[in-house]
């Protein structure tokens, strides 16, 4: 591989394999938004399947992670999840107090349970 | 976190845009964005990614999952393709999300290209907030304070891209972990809080079992798979429901 392009290489990738993977959603969005009644039945079906992959991720992302989170034992990243879902109904539905208690569950988890 | 008065937006687009702008920084997003953005600066820095590769990925990409499977694939030597059909299927989330917030958008002299920089900027954290304030935005307004509050929240995560790969290494583990911990939470809490509707209800619920099962076992393609089978399911009950009555 010439210099020139093994220093393109990284930006390349990039582009090809994290730009337009994820932006074509939002292109192809710009283009079917077009027209479309937002009370129509395929996009409640749309989006409850974009909802349940999203649900997927966030699952994922608490059970499997990656990164530093690994460190923290799933029963911690799984208890702290679902103290913030609890303080955000306990707190006239904040998001800020749902992400505060969770964040803070973790944290004391972490520094109690962790190897 | 006030909702912003009429009055406030001004009549140029310009005003409009400032005023989006400024709504960003009195979002909760503005600082969970931030935080999260520390902690995927500091995972490209460990993946040894350069800072100005990281700082066009979250220009570019502009989704912090999509961003975390691509470092962590590429970074862990995973195959282009393996990257791109992640990438992709994490991506997915985003093609509803443009078509139902778009239409609010668009006057009679609106261009599709008028709504292009709207489209890349709508991400998560900027849809849920333009859904919230877009009711008090007089409508040939809306695109100029849209734009604004992707700005504003893109400004802060490229900050903390920054910061994050600075500080990677001397940040202790338990507040990496914690900074990474923010993207699931904060999406849940906020899914939680914008799913009103039985369909979205029941979608969010099978999701966030089928997609974790499905990985655990090993099967290929797990978050399009479970997607689709918890999407249709509840569609499908949401269809019944509508029969029955």
């Amino acid at each position: 591989m010439n210099p020139l392009l093994a220093e393109l290489w990284p930006y390349l990738m990039l582009i090809l394999v994290g730009f337009l993977p994820n932006e074509m959603w939002r292109l192809l969005g710009l283009g079917l938004a077009r027209g479309v009644d937002e009370s129509s039945e395929i996009l409640v079906w749309v989006r409850a399947v974009a909802t349940a992959v999203l649900a997927g991720v966030i699952g994922k992302l608490i059970l499997f992670p990656a990164g530093a989170l690994t460190t923290v034992p799933a029963p911690v990243r799984i208890a702290a999840a679902c103290i913030g879902l609890l303080a955000f109904f306990l707190v006239r539905r904040s998001v800020f107090a749902g992400v505060a208690a969770g964040e803070a569950a973790l944290i004391i988890g972490a520094l109690a349970f962790s190897p | 976190m006030s909702d912003i008065r009429p009055e406030t937006v001004g009549s140029s687009p310009l005003s409009a845009f400032l005023a989006g702008f400024e709504a960003a920084w009195r979002s909760v997003f503005a600082y969970v964005l931030f935080g999260t953005f520390v902690g995927i600066g500091a995972l490209g820095h460990d993946f040894g990614f350069s800072i100005a590769w990281m700082l066009l990925s979250t220009a570019f990409i502009w989704a912090g999952p999509a961003q975390v499977i691509l470092i962590s694939t590429l970074g862990t030597g995973g195959s282009a393709i393996e990257a791109a059909i992640a990438v992709s299927l994490s991506g997915v989330r985003l093609l509803p999300m443009v078509v139902a917030l778009l239409p609010l958008l668009r006057t009679e002299k609106t261009r599709n290209r008028d709504l292009l920089l709207t489209a890349h900027l709508t991400a998560i954290s900027m849809w849920v907030e333009s859904l919230r304030l877009l009711p008090s935005i007089p409508c040939e307004q809306r695109i100029a304070f849209c734009n604004g509050l992707g700005a504003g929240l893109l400004a802060p995560s490229l900050l903390a891209t920054g910061v994050g790969f600075y500080l990677a290494g001397s940040l202790p583990p338990v507040f990496t972990a914690a900074l990474l911990f923010l993207t699931p939470l904060s999406f849940l809490v906020s899914v939680v809080r914008n799913s009103r509707l039985l369909v979205d209800r029941l979608a969010f619920a099978l999701g966030l079992a089928l997609g974790p099962l499905l990985a655990a076992m090993k099967v290929e393609l797990d978050l399009l798979l479970s997607g689709i089978a918890g999407g249709t399911l509840a569609y499908l009950v949401h269809r019944l429901r509508k029969v029955m009555r």
